[in-house]
């Protein structure tokens, strides 16, 4: 009986194009990911249907959902100018050595009078551990007295720069009596207009919004 | 591709004194390689966010205390809005009178909102003088959250209530107190 004989075929196979393939993909994906810029502490933006990008270089005021606020400085130079007003204007006492070593913390989240205590710490408190800006009731507001020095450190250039600058990033579960705290420090120092950093979201089909013209719909 | 061709040796000479190097094979298993590639590959593709944050432009009005100078809004183009605990809406249309409170003082939710606050945009004649006129009111309780106000806010572009023809509002104790009464017959901590 003859049997057909099977030929016997090498199971290696040449890895070399998968290989490629792979790296190529790493590689797209590296580069067209944008690396996140840090944050001092995560909070879960809620969403709406603007389609306006975040800008880059903001001063980001983030309300967490336990109420506490942090605020992030965005750029360097404005960053020692603010910090130099409040010290002057809340007489704080700082040194100069202080100073610099402030600027160099990413973000700010404790009340004024606990700042020197914290400068002298040889370690950054980690962000849950601070207690935030006090912004409690519009008595003993110190997010005022920052606004101030930040309009301060802005005068000169135009108003609706500032306003675009300043951008208000808050947890889903925060409670509204806080969000409307931060809107009072804003509203006392004339700042009416501002941003709320959300996260995307799509139009629903079929709404008023989603029938209107292409370019009238970040109108809002 | 990896193979490189190592049979074309130089010009060696071939003597009988000359032994021959053994031939190595240069092919290299790439196998562990591949793996890794794509092992990092799903490292990327579960970390980054895809998502770009976006804003939300905010315009607030300037504080009012003189009654002279203060806006008054037609009676009949009113719906106010009043964000509760637990994602709940309360609402009514024009002045809240005590003798009708309760008839006045509905209950709805983030789902339902939207077609109503669309109805109440249709009920106001087009063209008509009133629509101008049209006006929401946006109380928002202190038990209420931030994603609450931002999503009323949301559903107004949704609608494309024009810009200016609503406004957020401190709540009065009344409506705080109604808030109150509808959250405890409803069983809402």
């Amino acid at each position: 009986m003859g049997r057909a004989k099977i030929p016997r075929k090498s199971t290696n196979i040449d890895m070399t194009a998968m290989c490629d393939v792979a790296f190529l993909l790493l590689s797209f994906f590296i580069l067209a990911t944008k690396q996140k810029p840090p944050e001092a502490v995560t909070v879960q933006a809620p969403t709406s249907v603007q389609s306006k990008a975040a800008p880059e270089k903001s001063i980001l005021v983030t309300l967490t959902k336990e109420g506490k606020c942090f605020l992030m400085l965005g750029d360097d130079t404005k960053k020692k100018e603010i910090l130099k007003n409040i010290n002057d204007t809340r007489g704080l006492g700082l040194s100069d050595a202080e100073l610099a070593k402030w600027s160099k913390m990413p973000f700010i989240g404790a009340p004024l009078g606990q700042i020197k205590g914290i400068l002298g710490l040889s370690q950054a408190v980690p962000a849950d551990k601070l207690e935030g800006i006090p912004i409690k009731d519009s008595a003993n507001n110190e997010l005022v007295d920052w606004v101030r020095s930040i309009t301060n450190a802005y005068a000169g250039g135009s108003q609706k720069d500032l306003e675009e600058t300043i951008l208000i990033k808050g947890d889903m579960d925060a409670k509204y009596p806080e969000f409307k705290n931060i809107k009072f420090a804003l509203k006392k120092n004339d700042i009416y207009k501002f941003r709320i950093v959300t996260n995307s979201e799509t139009i629903p089909p079929g709404s008023e919004l989603y029938n209107k013209p292409k370019d009238q719909k970040t109108n809002f | 591709m990896a193979e490189m061709d190592t049979s074309s040796g130089g010009g060696h000479k071939k003597g009988p004194g000359v032994k021959k190097p053994k031939k190595l094979s240069t092919r290299v298993d790439l196998t562990p390689m591949v793996d890794l590639g794509f092992l990092l590959i799903t490292f990327f593709v579960f970390t980054t966010t895809m998502s770009k944050p976006t804003v939300m432009k905010m315009n607030e009005p300037k504080d009012e205390k003189d009654p002279k100078t203060q806006m008054l809004v037609k009676e009949s183009a009113v719906m106010t809005l009043l964000l509760g605990k637990e994602d709940k809406i309360y609402y009514y249309y024009g002045t809240l009178k005590a003798e009708t409170a309760s008839e006045q003082f509905k209950t709805s939710d983030f789902k339902a909102i939207r077609q109503l606050i669309l109805d109440k945009k249709r009920a106001v004649p087009d063209g008509d003088k009133l629509k101008s006129d049209l006006m929401y009111i946006i109380k928002a309780d202190k038990e209420s959250k931030f994603k609450n106000i931002i999503d009323i806010l949301d559903e107004m572009s949704i609608n494309a209530v024009p810009p200016g023809h609503y406004a957020e509002v401190d709540m009065t104790d009344t409506e705080a107190g109604l808030i109150k009464m509808t959250e405890t017959a409803n069983g809402i901590k």
